[in-house]
């Protein structure tokens, strides 16, 4: 075992000086392009994730027994809706393979972005204890370390889950399956993914100011993903207009997926907006890197 | 000082260490209430289909998701509460401090994790359940005497949930590490306890072992109580004999603890 933990360590120390190496000599270029700069990115996050999968893997059976366990926690939701479909044979009017289509794309979808940025919840504690300046004065972008940060990989748990159902539900789900529909499915994933992770991102942005109240983005990420489990008949009428117009959670899955099932769009949408989706998700991004701008401008170290 | 005005203190401490932040309780607050609408709603649409599942009627289902999420932290349902002071202080050697204290262990981290427990129910619990009790209907005792129970059963509560916990943070003297039972605690927890669903829709034969857990005593039974729908004495006495059992346990295990196991530390 220590054998294994030194060869961790080196590891890890191989690849943080070769993700600085990497940015430093994005700094006398002064200002160049966003191309650039998200490829800077890129590279510095995997680089720190591949850091924190290293460090992990020193521990396998530890990883393999979190991993498990991450499956059984993020398996509860489904549980849920297993239970209550022994007592009942439809919910809101839907069936038990067309809620499951519902859990797979949103808990595919988070899972993805709960992997890429799920870590990102350790900004409140790190502008608290002040090592998030240590973050600021590295030349790497400050979304890519904090995104990176504390990668942990058991989070895969969540997807090979939500993926498993997903599987499930469109062989059983009655649908006349056409080219459209079939493209819609990896379209939604990606997203959905991109929508979760505009909301890991913008969440972090308001802990620049409210560092303590971290737990406030739980009731959009993990809330918004559990509420997407269930038909959107399920919900109330205003409710269903807050999370397809002020929080665009409804083009995750329900407007597409109502698409798909061949079921009336909430709130009597348009047909075409199935397919905006991947629209919904840029906008999505764009206000979030913008909030994430304006938090990261507005911070000032702890002082002490 | 006498043993009660010292576990009065500890407790007393307990309460005002949670009541310091202010706003981590008040984003507690906000993401309970958030998932107690998600999770009416669902349940309304549950009830819709079956109406009178497990015994209750849609008010009484309503009242029961936002008694869950007003009890969610107070008893620490998936964890988070003193045990987890507990298990670091195990794992970095701290606790032989902790021993050589002229104070009761169990005592001393019960105490804690009840001040704990009363500012998560005042701080975190008690808005969204007014949230709750505003915007949907309820199924709310009228009589004081129902409301008295139901303050006796959820300090029952709060006693299983601490004997649970202490059992789980006691273990890290044999494991050093706490994540493993942290997790398996955090699954039982939320499952068994009827935080998903009330214990009284699970099926079968499963159902009628969950009934009989520790964890039903945690979240069901108070519910019950509150909401009129089983015997108040036997709830009670299930409850105590719960509390008893486990603390009885913790007892036993702290004694074989600090007997057979060296404290870590460097």
């Amino acid at each position: 075992m220590a054998e294994r933990v030194r060869d961790g360590r080196r590891g890890a120390a191989e690849g943080v000086p070769e993700g600085r190496r990497g940015a430093v000599d994005c700094v006398p270029g002064g200002r160049r392009g966003a191309g650039e700069r998200a490829r800077d990115g890129l590279r510095a996050y995997w680089l720190i994730a591949g850091m924190w999968i290293r460090s992990t893997m020193t521990y396998r059976t530890s990883f393999a027994l979190t991993m498990a366990g991450n499956l059984v926690v993020t398996g509860l939701d489904f549980a849920t809706i297993l239970l209550m479909f022994s007592q009942v044979d439809s919910l809101g009017g839907w069936s038990l393979p067309e809620v499951c289509f519902l859990y797979g794309l949103s808990a595919t979808a988070f899972g993805v972005a709960d992997l890429v940025l799920g870590s990102m919840d350790v900004l409140g504690a790190r502008i608290r204890d002040g090592s998030f300046d240590t973050l600021l004065v590295r030349p790497a972008p400050v979304l890519a370390q904090i995104g990176a940060d504390r990668f942990a990989l058991r989070r895969l748990g969540r997807i090979t889950q939500g993926s498993v159902v997903l599987g499930w539900s469109l062989v059983s789900v009655d649908v006349a399956w056409t080219p459209a529909k079939v493209l819609l499915v990896p379209v939604m994933l990606a997203a959905g993914a991109a929508i979760f992770c505009a909301l890991f991102v913008a969440g972090a942005a308001f802990q620049f100011v409210a560092q303590d109240a971290a737990e406030v983005q739980n009731a959009f990420t993990y809330g918004g993903t559990t509420l997407l489990q269930y038909p959107p008949t399920v919900f109330g009428k205003d409710f269903v207009r807050g999370v397809t117009f002020m929080l665009p959670l409804a083009f995750v899955n329900w407007v597409p997926a109502a698409y798909v099932l061949g079921r009336p769009y909430p709130l009597r949408l348009p047909g075409w907006t199935a397919w905006s989706a991947p629209l919904v998700a840029v906008v999505c991004c764009a206000l979030a890197g913008l909030a994430w701008r304006a938090g990261l401008r507005a911070y000032r170290s702890t002082g002490s | 000082m006498g043993a009660g005005r010292l576990y009065t203190a500890v407790a007393a401490g307990g309460f005002r260490r949670y009541a310091t932040y202010r706003a981590a309780t008040a984003a507690g607050v906000f993401t309970n209430t958030a998932f107690g609408i998600i999770l009416v709603y669902t349940y309304l649409a549950l009830w819709d289909e079956k109406p009178h599942l497990g015994g209750y009627d849609q008010a009484q289902a309503v009242t029961y998701v936002w008694l869950g999420q007003c009890l969610y932290a107070t008893l620490a349902i998936q964890g988070g509460g003193a045990e987890k002071d507990l298990m670091e202080r195990i794992r970095t050697g701290a606790i032989a401090i902790d021993l050589y204290r002229p104070a009761d262990l169990q005592l001393w981290w019960l105490a804690t994790d009840l001040g704990r427990s009363l500012f998560q129910l005042l701080g975190r619990g008690v808005i969204p359940f007014l949230v709750g009790a505003v915007f949907f209907p309820m199924a709310l005792p009228a009589d004081a005497g129902t409301w008295a129970a139901f303050l006796v059963a959820l300090f029952l509560a709060m006693l299983v949930s601490f004997g649970i916990r202490y059992l789980v943070a006691l273990s890290v003297f044999w494991l050093m590490d706490g994540t493993g039972v942290n997790q398996a605690m955090m699954i039982t927890g939320v499952f068994f306890s009827g935080m998903t669903l009330p214990l009284n829709v699970f099926p079968g034969g499963f159902g009628e072992v969950v009934r009989v857990l520790p964890w039903a005593a945690q979240l069901q039974m108070p519910a019950d109580v509150l909401l009129g729908e089983t015997g108040v004495a036997g709830a009670l006495a299930f409850q105590a004999a719960w509390a008893v059992a486990l603390l009885t346990a913790g007892r036993l295990l702290q004694t074989a603890a600090t007997r057979r196991v060296v404290v870590q530390g460097g």
